[in-house]
């Protein structure tokens, strides 16, 4: 059933006009620290909705998307240091590189890690970042080892350091959610759906969920490689430790279940809200490590409080309130009755 | 070869500490179906008890189990009623955040409390060693295994000769069907919760007299016992014992044959192949679960 028309013109506008703030913001807001963060929140919300093409549409949940951004990071330091690639707008051509060399990394990791399901999945994903990161160390001929891998440094300067960052991480992020949302609409996409209701039967069915699990798991990887390879030219030094962060993994998996496991907006959501919030909290705590018990607190309150995310939740709430006023306050069975019919994905 | 025979006796000592830390975590993943991802940030709260208490009271890190390890019980169980037992759909997943969250909200309390310097655990047993077959052993790996294989027998004990182990055999197997006949698994799961998170204490004990230890070393811990267990077969304690002592033999072999900076990428590589070859574990069932 399609939505009434006012509420789709509604969308659309709400659409617009989160776009166009997106691709205005460096020019109304020109405070550096601002945008920095803003340039950390459009990363996040790109690996968000990277994560959630594997994480929330087929369920496999994955801790080690971490050694994918840490590993397009270091990539893409390599191949600039190798095709001698100045620095300045010439680097971001070259992020795509650092996209494929990442989903070559992922058809390895998949293919072993994807014999596993459910909690050996999950622990299997750990692993592989540990692998990972335990590489970055100790290659070190390759890697630079513990002493880091520099990156060329950016030419622009003051103010504008940011900007073409920003637009790299939002171009970044709009093709991870056109990406997303297309597959949200594809026989693929449905296809990973089943796969998360019930993989034997999507299998009886005739879904070949390897294959489609492994697809799924590769684009993910690849989108979060990329973002990985932009970070490390703005940050323009990589360690392994900071590279491939465990934080980093689990952050973005708390983002997608605060806005909506598995829903095309709720990661974006759960980035905007959580990213800003957990720079807020490390700039201002992060000396003692106290910022960790917050962003600890936050994480608890999410998950008991909202486990399905805000974006399933609110929606129910919407449908509710819909599906009453259509049939009247006293009709409680049908109400009911609305309230389990209604589209949205249950985690 | 003594330097082999002695990377292989050192294995199966701290083995047996790892088999002790694993066994806890893969009794509560076998009794709950959750992966406590906080299992190594417990470990580290036990060392750092210890610690505390080492150093305020003097008093012997081993004795000090007996206050550690009661209280790391209760602080088990209170974790599992409070943020385990609302987790309702979707436990799997849910639980492997909220253990996370745990694991970070302890690592930040005691970096705001001990700073984040590396500390160790000090005692005479610590320094003092003794020869055989050419090396030397310090006191503390053989007294450590020895307290390890007493509380894995006494696990062993109470799973397999008392009622109550047959309840949690019996919620690991089939929770529905153990509710069916009886048994009340609330219970069972809050109480292994705290029989897993007690062995952490012990643990976290050793593992703070054989190695310099801070907030972060979690992280390094958790992964390995994670790989342990998964290597074993999830919930298996058998498996875990086997594979804890498998793992650390092959990665002390690794760092005198090959190079100590490769032992720990040689712990995961296995990980790697036996799930080429056996993706169940050693003693792991081949589960349809839906996550």
């Amino acid at each position: 059933m399609r939505s009434p028309s006012w509420i789709r013109a509604a969308k659309w506008a709400a659409l617009v006009l989160v776009l166009a703030v997106a691709l205005l913001f460096p020019a109304f807001e020109s405070d550096p620290a601002t945008v920095n963060i803003a340039v950390f929140t459009v990363m996040y919300v790109g690996l968000a909705t990277a994560w959630n093409i594997m994480g929330g549409y087929t369920g496999y949940v994955s801790l080690g998307h971490a050694a994918f951004f840490g590993f397009g990071a270091y990539a893409f330091g390599l191949v600039l240091a190798h095709l001698g690639i100045q620095a300045g707008y010439e680097p971001f051509l070259f992020v795509p590189i650092a996209g494929v060399l990442t989903v070559v990394l992922a058809l390895v990791i998949g293919w072993i890690a994807l014999r596993t399901r459910a909690a050996t999945f999950v622990i299997v994903t750990i692993a592989m970042m540990f692998m990972v990161q335990l590489l970055a160390e100790n290659l070190v001929g390759l890697t630079g080892g513990g002493s880091g891998l520099s990156f060329p440094v950016p030419p622009w300067t003051g103010d504008f350091f940011d900007t073409p960052f920003y637009y790299a991480m939002l171009v970044m992020a709009v093709v991870s959610l056109l990406l997303s949302w297309w597959i949200r609409r594809s026989k693929f996409g449905l296809g990973l759906l089943a796969i998360r209701d019930d993989e034997d039967k999507a299998l009886a069915v005739g879904v070949p969920a390897h294959a489609y699990k492994l697809t799924a798991f590769v684009i993910s990887a690849g989108l979060v490689g990329m973002i990985g390879a932009v970070y490390g030219y703005y940050v323009t030094y990589i360690y392994p430790q900071y590279a491939i962060d465990p934080l980093v993994g689990i952050s973005l998996v708390l983002m997608v279940f605060l806005g909506g496991l598995g829903t095309l907006w709720g990661p974006v959501l759960g980035a905007v809200i959580l990213e800003p919030a957990q720079l807020w909290l490390a700039y201002n705590f992060g000396a003692s490590l106290l910022y960790l018990v917050f962003y600890a607190a936050v994480f608890l309150v999410v998950i008991l409080l909202l486990p399905r995310g805000i974006i399933p939740s609110v929606g129910d709430l919407l449908k509710r309130i819909a599906a009453r006023r259509a049939v009247g306050p006293s009709d409680t069975a049908s109400t009911s009755d609305a309230h389990t019919v209604a589209g949205v994905p249950s985690p | 070869m003594t330097l082999i025979l002695e990377a292989v006796v050192f294995g199966v000592l701290t083995g047996g500490v790892y088999a002790l830390m694993a066994s806890g975590l893969t009794l509560i993943f076998g009794v709950m179906r959750i992966i406590n991802v906080g299992h190594g940030a417990l470990v580290i709260l036990g060392a750092y008890l210890s610690f505390a208490l080492l150093r305020s009271a003097h008093i012997d890190p081993f004795v000090s189990l007996i206050i550690t390890m009661p209280a790391m019980f209760a602080l088990g169980v209170v974790l599992q009623l409070v943020f385990i037992r609302p987790l309702k759909e979707d436990r799997e997943a849910l639980s492997v955040l909220v253990t996370y969250a745990l694991a970070l909200g302890i690592e930040g309390l005691l970096g705001f409390l001990f700073s984040d310097n590396l500390v160790q655990l000090n005692a005479w047993y610590e320094t003092a060693s003794f020869a055989v077959f050419g090396f030397h052993i310090a006191y503390v790996y053989v007294f450590g295994f020895g307290l390890c294989i007493a509380i894995l027998a006494g696990i062993f004990l109470v799973l397999y000769r008392t009622t109550f182990g047959s309840a949690v055999r019996a919620t690991m197997l089939n929770r529905t069907a153990a509710q069916l006949v009886g048994v009340n698994v609330d219970r069972v799961s809050a109480i292994a919760f705290g029989i897993g998170v007690s062995t952490a204490a012990a643990g976290g004990v050793i593992f703070g007299m054989t190695n310099a230890f801070n907030p972060g070393s979690h992280y390094d811990l958790i992964s390995r016992l994670l790989t342990i267990i998964v290597l074993g077969g999830l919930g298996s304690l058998r498996g875990a014992v086997i594979a804890a002592v498998g793992m650390l033999i092959i990665e002390d072999v690794t760092a005198v044959v090959i190079s100590p900076v490769w032992a720990s990428f040689a712990f995961f590589l296995l990980l790697v192949i036996v799930l080429v070859v056996r993706p169940q574990g050693l003693y792991g069932i081949r589960v349809r679960e839906r996550i």
